[in-house]
């Protein structure tokens, strides 16, 4: 497991530039692969467009109590990058006039910004349908000042979304660190305790799958089967549904597909798979990234690759609804990620 | 050293191309083989380790590493895998260990 992020170590692929790079090179370039914008184009879908905006996703900040190995953020307890109270407090401005009905808290550890309970508190005054915060679940065990978290929680009826690669400590420990897996543990069933994930709760507890190495996650529903009953048969932990996402070819997880050998072989798997029904539920058709410091993106990963939204206005101070859902969406190869398979969204599937 | 192996991981990628030569063939085929898969009276996990087994009964490089990652892909456990490939591996022995029968029964035939 690595202890510190790209960034500290000061390694070439913590430049978006550098990473941008890798994906437009080698297979992109010699015409072995199609590139992204090729694909759709003979799918007739080039340029993307945003459709009706329903969630929009703010990016507290990169810093994480954990270090995973596969993390598109390169979070860790050495990011600095934290959104201020005063971007926050811009956010409110957007969330109070938008048609949006989804609120979507991420980071790192979004528990970790300063802001984040007042802006919970704030945030959940005006009126919005699904309020997610996505907890990676080992905060709520990692300092006395996060042990109520499942009780404030449910105070703000927060949707909970927590990543766990799977039913096994070997393999989620060897992606999110070692002793993380009895920790998730401990928290699910806290999050239980106060009625999150139990059969027809209004307190939503949904998880998150992420492969942890170079291959494509599995069937959404079977995978879900198979967690529920080996989380009930051997924690006795309860949970509403699964999301199995796809890993994108970028940050930390390019970094182990280049290290391992396994990059060429992962982008065929996802260009293989790729499957155009899924461009028209994509969610950058439909959500809207905000980053720790109020830059605006077509999603979380190109958030991390710093591709900013194409449209002249590009910050959350200066936001617009109108003008900003008339931009094209910028792709590139890590796109793939989306589209192979059945999809694959911060929501799970998309086809 | 690709060119000069009789195996290379990449011609796995290739596969569907047979049927460029004798396509009838190939699409039945293919046909086939992705209803075989299918969940049907056995789950598309159990179908996979016992793909898994086989590969390794017949020695196939391709089916194992492909049968490898599906199984990753559906959340086989590495315990789950190995078993599978004992159980292969016992038939396999099993098959030649009973011919230890017919070698007996030729010994007394001949033996005075």
């Amino acid at each position: 497991m690595q202890i510190t992020s790209l960034k500290k170590q000061k390694k070439e692929l913590a430049d978006a530039k550098r990473q941008l790079e890798i994906l437009s090179n080698g297979i992109f370039n010699n015409n072995e692969l199609p590139t992204f914008a090729t694909k759709i184009k003979a799918a007739g879908q080039f340029p993307l467009r945003p459709k009706k905006l329903e969630i929009l996703q703010i990016n507290l900040g990169y810093m994480c109590n954990q270090v995973c190995e596969h993390c598109h953020v390169d979070a860790g307890p050495d990011r600095k990058e934290i959104m201020t109270k005063e971007t926050l407090q811009q956010c409110l401005e957007v969330i109070k006039n938008t048609p949006a009905t989804t609120l979507d808290l991420t980071g790192g550890a979004p528990e970790m910004n300063p802001h984040f309970r007042w802006f919970v508190e704030e945030a959940s005054k005006l009126g919005i349908k699904d309020f997610i915060v996505r907890s990676n679940l080992t905060i709520i065990r990692a300092n006395k000042k996060y042990y109520d978290l499942p009780d404030f929680f449910k105070k703000y009826h927060i949707h909970v979304v927590s990543s766990m690669p799977h039913w096994t400590r070997g393999k989620t420990d060897q992606q999110r660190g070692k002793g993380v897996f009895d920790k998730s543990i401990k928290a699910l069933h806290e999050l239980n305790s106060v009625g999150y994930g139990k059969p027809g709760s209004p307190l939503k507890l949904d998880l998150v799958y992420n492969p942890s190495g170079a291959f494509l996650p599995g069937n959404q529903e079977s995978m879900e089967k198979e967690f529920k009953n080996a989380l009930m048969e051997d924690f006795g932990i309860q949970f509403h549904q699964l999301f199995a996402i796809t890993n994108l070819p970028i940050a930390r997880f390019l970094d182990y597909l280049i290290a391992s050998d396994n990059y060429e072989e992962y982008m065929y798997s996802l260009v293989e798979a790729f499957n155009a029904s899924t461009l028209q539920n994509v969610m950058c058709t439909n959500t809207l990234s905000v980053g720790w410091d109020g830059y605006l993106y077509d999603c979380d990963f190109n958030q991390m690759l710093k591709l900013k939204v194409a449209s002249k206005l590009k910050h959350i101070s200066e936001y617009n609804e109108e003008v900003v859902q008339n931009r094209n969406i910028i792709v590139s190869q890590h796109c793939y990620g989306c589209t192979a398979g059945a999809g694959s969204s911060c929501q799970g599937t998309v086809a | 050293m690709a060119d000069k192996s009789y195996y290379d991981p990449k011609d796995l990628r290739k596969f569907g191309k047979i049927t460029e030569w004798s396509e009838e063939l190939g699409t039945k085929f293919f046909d086939y083989y992705g209803k075989v898969f299918e969940e049907g009276a056995l789950s598309a996990r159990e179908k996979s380790l016992i793909a898994l087994a086989v590969s390794h009964v017949v020695k196939c490089p391709y089916c194992i590493d492909a049968y490898t990652k599906d199984g990753l892909q559906r959340g086989i456990t590495k315990e789950e895998m190995m078993e599978a490939v004992h159980a292969g591996a016992a038939i396999e022995s099993g098959a030649t260990l009973v011919h230890g029968v017919q070698m007996m029964n030729k010994y007394d035939k001949l033996s005075m």
